[in-house]
């Protein structure tokens, strides 16, 4: 993925030859809802891959599992505001902002760079309202994106990273579902990626601070680990980040699912909410014919790999834009799992 | 200011108001997921979503997020959202702002739960079907109508079919009112978890493992659930056996339950008719998993029964009633009223035999109990809890 995001880059640098438009900052805080993707110049060239001035290409440290699908994520903050530091929870960002992320497949996963179909751009914008969710689909030619608020299937095939064929059908979210699950518990729209601990790689704050993109940064950045690099934390660590990523934008105390009682955020101690030892409370066959959600010692018969693993909709977890098995995620939970005590007194 | 006759402000409302609500109609047709989700969106406050006769055959879920829309269909058998083909998303119909009307639709073979609303409040579900059509199975869906975490909730002339927990649950929400309902065919008819002030009155509960059901769960956001009222209703011949998935709490009920309180305080089950119930008519006990929620009451409290007429019962108890079958052969039957003998101030008046275990722990097993028939008439009568009242809006809704 760092890769393919390298030779995107320099691509952008070769063809920015005539002054580019400006991004529109009066159509980013207006109320209107663009049907194009064009209109707010964020984005230019083909599939949009070449970023505007001003709009800079971020990463994470564990990103949300998409299906595979290669991800290219950027900010925008209009001219003369800055980035609120926050420790905990995501970054303040001021109205007038823009979120971007586009979701592409390659023809062949081995070689990322060739052949880079994106399908879709999604912007989440800060309005003096709040914010707003808008999906844009792109065309078959790459010239234009279009609003598509009420969501769509598109057949997507592939060559995956073992050589074999893959082909799903890719669901682009509705707004109702974006908001499904950058819910702010308060009848809302919140962000969930852009946390400090998760943007704190590759110097990529400091550079924000450095471009004054940022009011402060303090002393002692925390890092959330990198799901799939040893290097970075523990079996344990690596874990809760990736639930903390892929399950706590629904599954915390205020969240979309905060009354199953399953809550998966960083900041939750160990425990029946965290899922160990803890019972289903509204999973119907998403429990598997098994008892706890975590059993410690006992992958295979824990519901959250269970739920994992599915691919039916009345089990599938997590519920929005999983149409594959994330693998290498089931694998690290289930390592983690597997070396958890047990505790007898626990047991059915 | 001078005061506005009457007649005068009625006439202005009445020209004021269709300026103000639109109607969008959605019939069935190619495309109907895209078309029916955009409505949905496209929806202002005091909107009408209006879904025409026919069958939408759907491939994703559907969701509402805006305040004050009516979706309405032309009746649960005319009006069918079928989600057989569903690719994605955990229920048919999700519902996520308040003030909504759900009318005269049926959901059908939804792959996760039928309708769900959640942060919902004053929502109202009136003359809805919500059906797996293929029979009970564990395949199906968990819940059929599921308002969770809200406010004021009505439920009215509903059907549910085939739900692998639960046809009607309401959780972890206040001012509930359930009623002129049928749940047939569910593991659960109706079940009301975690919840504070329920009516529920004039369903009908039949051919499911269990009729009615009133539990409280450990962990949760809301617990301690009380003050629910179980009246008029008819739960009769409840002998599917339960098919629940195991792991969920309703695996555990007995196959032929009429009434079941669970781990909760004022509970009042009065007027119903329970009749042809294989384990037993009502079942009041203690929350029997372990658990470490220090902020949970596993007992059941202040439950007065009274009033009920029942026909036979305990003739067949499921293999989810521990000591059933021992039961049966010591007495002939389980008697129609059993009493895991834990928590307190239980309170009993029908003139039909009660039989406690004799447990002081929800948790011991049968081989423990000390059962015996028991008397728990006695003491002054209790007072009566008061009638749940929905605001004005929600009633007028329907009628």
């Amino acid at each position: 993925m760092m890769r393919a995001f390298a030779a995107l880059a320099a691509w952008g640098l070769l063809v920015s030859a005539s002054p580019p438009i400006p991004v529109d900052d009066a159509l980013i805080t207006g109320d209107t809802l663009p049907a194009r993707l064009g209109e707010f110049h964020l984005l230019a060239g083909p599939y949009g891959q070449k970023p505007n001035a001003g709009v800079t290409p971020y990463r994470l440290n564990t990103p949300l599992f998409s299906d595979y699908a290669e991800k290219f994520r950027y900010f925008y903050v209009p001219p003369g505001k800055k980035i609120g530091w926050r420790d905990d929870g995501v970054l303040d960002f001021p109205v007038g902002s823009v979120l971007v992320k586009s979701f592409g497949y390659p023809i062949d996963m081995r070689a990322p760079t060739k052949g880079l179909r994106i399908l879709e751009t999604r912007l989440l914008i800060h309005r003096t309202s709040g914010w707003i969710a808008l999906p844009y689909v792109w065309n078959a030619d790459g010239s234009e994106a279009t609003l598509r608020r009420a969501g769509m299937r598109i057949n997507v095939s592939w060559i995956h990273l073992d050589g074999k064929p893959r082909a799903i059908s890719y669901a682009i979210p509705n707004v109702n579902q974006c908001k499904g699950c950058h819910d702010d518990g308060a009848g809302g729209i919140s962000l969930i990626g852009p946390k400090a601990h998760n943007l704190n790689r590759d110097g990529q704050l400091e550079a924000a601070l450095r471009a004054g993109r940022i009011d402060h940064l303090p002393a002692d950045i925390p890092r959330l680990p990198v799901w799939d690099d040893p290097a970075s934390a523990s079996v344990a660590l690596r874990a809760r980040a990736y639930l903390e990523v892929n399950c706590a934008h629904c599954h915390n105390p205020k969240g979309p699912a905060n009354t199953s009682g399953l809550w998966l955020n960083w900041e939750q101690g160990p425990g029946p909410n965290l899922g160990i030892y803890k019972r289903p409370t509204a999973a119907g066959r998403g429990s598997g014919n098994d008892e706890f959600a975590i059993d410690p010692g006992h992958p295979e018969r824990s519901i959250m790999l269970y739920r994992m693993q599915s691919l039916d909709p009345g089990i599938a977890m997590p519920e929005l834009g999983r149409a594959s098995v994330h693998q290498e995620g089931v694998a690290l939970l289930s390592q983690w799992i597997a070396a958890m005590p047990v505790q007898p007194a626990n047991q059915p | 200011m001078k005061p506005i006759p009457f007649f005068v402000a009625a006439s202005l409302l009445a020209l004021a108001s269709p300026a103000l609500a639109d109607t969008i109609r959605v019939e069935p047709g190619a495309d109907a997921q895209s078309r029916l989700q955009s409505a949905l969106i496209d929806a202002k406050p005091g909107d009408i979503v209006e879904i025409g006769a026919g069958r939408f055959d759907l491939t994703d879920g559907l969701s509402l997020d805006v305040d004050r829309v009516t979706v309405r269909g032309a009746g649960p058998s005319a009006t069918i959202l079928s989600f057989k083909g569903q690719k994605g998303a955990g229920e048919g119909l999700l519902v996520t702002a308040d003030d909504v009307v759900l009318r005269g639709f049926a959901v059908e073979d939804s792959r996760g739960d039928g309708i769900k609303s959640k942060g919902a409040n004053r929502i109202v579900y009136h003359d809805l079907r919500v059906e797996w059509t293929g029979g009970p199975k564990a395949s199906n869906g968990a819940y059929g109508v599921y308002p969770v975490e809200s406010s004021d909730i009505l439920i009215d002339k509903v059907t549910v079919k085939g739900a692998s927990d639960a046809g009607i649950y309401v959780g972890q929400s206040k001012n509930i009112i359930v009623r002129n309902s049928l749940a047939m065919f569910n593991v659960a008819g109706i079940e009301i978890e975690n919840c504070y002030g329920a009516d529920v009155y004039q369903n009908v509960a039949t051919h499911n493992a269990g009729g009615i059901l009133v539990f409280d769960l450990p962990n949760l956001p809301q617990k301690g659930g009380h003050s629910v009222r179980i009246f008029s209703n008819r739960s009769e011949r409840n002998d599917t056996p339960n098919f629940a998935p195991k792991g969920n709490i309703v695996a555990g009920v007995p196959n032929g339950t009429g009434v079941i309180i669970m781990a909760n305080r004022d509970v009042h089950v009065f007027n119903n008719i329970l009749g042809e119930n294989g384990s037993t008519n009502i079942f009041i006990v203690g929350y029997r998993n372990s658990f470490t929620d220090t902020g949970y009451n596993p007992l059941p409290a202040n439950v007065v029964i009274g009033g009920n007429m029942h026909g036979r019962a305990g003739y067949a108890p499921g293999p989810q009633f521990e000591g059933g079958a021992e039961m049966l052969a010591a007495m002939g039957s389980v008697p129609p009223i059993v009493w895991d003998g834990t928590g307190s101030n239980i309170r009993v008046t029908d003139k039909v035999p009660t039989l406690s275990l004799g447990l002081t722990d929800p948790k011991a097993r049968a081989t423990s109990a000390n059962p015996a028939v028991v008397d728990l008439s006695q003491g002054a009568e209790p007072a009566m809890l008061a009638p749940i009242v929905l605001p004005q809006s929600m009633e007028a809704a329907i009628r």
